[in-house]
């Protein structure tokens, strides 16, 4: 196979770079496979309906009032924030990832979304009547608080990937326990609600949910993308990255903040899919190889299509009983992490 | 080689120092023990405890004492011991200083044992838990392990914190998963699954007390080959030990007593991770004068710990499951600044 890179230089700007030549075809299986994927998660559920008219719906030519709100009001959010949230995730796994070097990291292992998830938990069981706009701001200061702390409790005259695992692990435990603790003391019909939402869930989500999260996805997406060089250099270690010329510290931490902010919010409005931040960037990595500039894009689609199939397949798995699709992730995650462990020593 | 005999180990081959350091942690220990009877809601003035004991007459307070203080004290001391010694033998044959039984996978394992046994069974007896918190501990345990051995560099403090923290992710996931579709079991099982010694009878501890004996028993007599494993493998083969055999036997040690103090007691983290770093540091590196030792401070920290969830929030109780995060997670963060150097 021809593996030149493309090459991009615009004449206009001081800036160039290379994309590996099946980006496009990646790009384009993928969005071919989540459109199919979402057609079908549209139509699926208790009011069936078949593709052909979900079009001519989408499109505005049918004019059935049932329909149309069942599919724009009901449907059409719930299966965007799905692709978001797995956006959102993917691409923070593939940050963490980099700078880590270790391929099994993921925001969720090391701590960030048990941060996000303490905080919003806190607030549907202690203060229940709290609005739900202001759950991805509590999230997101949650991740940001843990994150600011494990990377605090990792500096040891430098950061030291193998030490932001670790000790973010550790910071998973605390807020764990802490969650516990509210899940004992709470509230049993709160306490259920916050364990949907714990394991990780798009059911119910309206658009005003998928419009709050698009600022959050779109800036950091675009934060990692300008990165995607830098994050090029850590991948190959600290000192080579020093060598390059990276700042690495300050680099590092903007690059774990631009995570944070994926994560958080992804988090805020989606509750703990857990494994997506780990597959995707894999799967995106066999694709398109190891160069960030294509390999972002590909990781977020690959996450965003796993998030919408896992919702569709929790939803027709035990019909008409519901599982959050952070569960469909967990048991599809596990065992890939178990090959990703096998195949990289 | 000399045949060893575990009493002779305890106390005529090493120095009287250690000896006499043990009598006093023991004396510790049962000071703890005692504080753990005397504190709590109801307030029992130390005589009645003291008749509780020794002159039972059939009075309330009294009764408080036998019934309610004394089962969730020795529970206490009991499970504190076995998960400190677990967590000894763990990182001593290992090498590994993080290695515990948290860490490892079990107290994810265990719930979702127990939450499974409770959604088929639909039981509320503690009874049921034991079994099924001793199969899904030792399961997890051995599969993390195993799986972590396998990644690059075996089973490096890396590799096992990764391998349990992701196990502990996909359980909690099917956890939560069951917990939902049924909320029936939640209602029954969330006071269990976040680890307490509170409200558990001397039945449940007679049950399980036969693993933990046979458990400690054989730990205690594995002192020595732990110990020439914890100097690493290749010494330990070369000193013609066989290690696999060593392995196992502290394999089923670990089983034995993490499976049996969660089906007590629910999850409780830390304590095995951490007693050993602080055994290790006042006992030195002989697991014959390490493993009673962590046996003696887990108990006491355990206790401890257990009248702090006490009194933190009276009138209201916390589990004793939850405070220990909250005492160990420094010392984790400590452990890994000072341990992992990089």
């Amino acid at each position: 196979m021809n593996k030149t890179p493309l090459t991009f230089r615009p004449y206009f700007l001081p800036i160039s770079f290379q994309l590996d030549r099946r980006f496009p075809l990646a790009i384009a299986l993928l969005v071919v496979l989540t459109l199919g994927a979402m057609i079908i998660s549209l139509g699926v559920g208790e009011f069936f309906m078949p593709p052909l008219e979900i079009l001519q719906t989408l499109l505005g030519l049918n004019d059935n009032g049932d329909a149309s709100f069942v599919l724009l009001t009901l449907r059409l959010p719930r299966v965007l924030v799905a692709w978001l949230v797995g956006m959102g995730l993917a691409i923070a796994g593939t940050i963490i990832q980099s700078l880590t070097r270790n391929p099994l990291a993921e925001p969720g292992i090391i701590g960030i979304n048990s941060g996000a998830a303490l905080a919003a938990v806190s607030l549907l069981i202690i203060f229940p009547s709290v609005s739900a706009t202001i759950l991805p701001f509590a999230a997101f200061g949650g991740a940001l608080v843990v994150t600011v702390l494990i990377y605090l409790m990792a500096w040891q005259g430098g950061s030291s990937p193998l030490r932001l695992i670790l000790v973010g692990i550790g910071f998973n435990l605390v807020a764990a326990a802490l969650t516990n603790l509210l899940v004992t003391f709470g509230n049993i019909n709160q306490v259920s609600q916050a364990l949907v939402w714990l394991a990780g869930s798009v059911y119910g989500r309206s658009w005003e949910q998928a419009i709050a999260l698009l600022p959050w996805l779109l800036g950091g997406s675009a934060a990692a993308w300008l990165m995607s060089k830098e994050l090029n250099g850590f991948n190959l270690g600290d000192d080579l990255a020093r060598g390059l010329g990276i700042s690495i510290e300050i680099r590092r931490a903007l690059l774990i903040l631009t995570s944070t902010a994926l994560a958080g919010a992804s988090v805020a409005t989606a509750g703990s899919i857990s494994f997506v931040g780990l597959i995707a960037p894999h799967i995106a990595r066999q694709w398109v190889g190891n160069v960030h500039q294509s390999l972002l894009p590909t990781a977020a689609l690959t996450g965003g299509c796993l998030v919408v199939v896992a919702d569709l397949v929790g939803r027709i798995l035990f019909a008409p009983l519901e599982l959050p699709c952070g569960i469909i992730t967990a048991i599809l995650g596990a065992p890939y992490f178990l090959y990703l462990l096998i195949k990289k020593r | 080689m000399v045949k060893q005999n575990i009493f002779h180990n305890l106390f005529f081959s090493r120095s009287p120092i250690l000896l006499a350091g043990l009598c006093v942690s023991v004396v510790a220990l049962v000071f703890s023990f005692l504080a753990s009877l005397n504190f709590g809601a109801a307030d029992i003035s130390v005589a009645e405890v003291y008749g509780a004991i020794f002159q039972f007459d059939g009075s309330t307070e009294q009764l408080i004492i036998r019934t309610v203080r004394l089962p969730r004290s020795l529970i206490a001391l009991v499970v504190g011991a076995a998960l400190a010694v677990a967590g000894s033998l763990m990182q001593g044959i290992t090498g590994n200083p993080l290695a515990s039984p948290a860490i490892l996978g079990v107290n994810a394992g265990a719930a979702f044992a127990v939450v499974l046994a409770t959604l088929i069974g639909g039981g509320n007896s503690l009874d049921l838990y034991a079994g099924f918190a001793l199969l899904g501990a030792g399961l997890t345990a051995v599969l993390v392990y195993g799986c972590a051995s396998l990644g690059r560099g075996g089973a490096s403090p890396l590799n096992l914190t990764l391998v349990g923290a992701s196990f502990t992710a996909f359980l909690a996931s099917i956890t939560s998963g069951i917990l939902i579709v049924s909320q029936q079991t939640l209602d029954q099982i969330r006071f269990w699954l976040a680890g307490s010694v509170a409200g558990r009878d001397l039945d449940l501890l007679l049950q399980v007390l036969p693993y933990l004996t046979t458990g400690l028993l054989l730990a205690f007599a594995l002192g020595k080959q732990v110990t020439l494993l914890s100097l690493g493998q290749d010494m330990a083969k070369g000193l013609g030990q066989n290690t696999l055999v060593i392995k196992a036997l502290a394999a089923v040690c670990i089983l034995l007593l993490a499976g049996g103090s969660v089906a007590i007691a629910g999850p409780i983290g830390f304590v095995g991770l951490i007693v050993p770093h602080i055994t290790r540091f006042l006992v030195g590196t002989e697991y014959r004068w390490i493993l009673p030792y962590a046996a003696v401070f887990g108990g006491i920290l355990l206790l401890l710990a257990d009248v702090v969830a006490r009194l933190l929030l009276q009138p209201q109780e916390l589990p004793v499951g939850l405070v220990m995060p909250l005492l160990g997670a420094p010392c984790f963060v400590y452990l890994i600044r000072a341990k992992v150097k990089r």
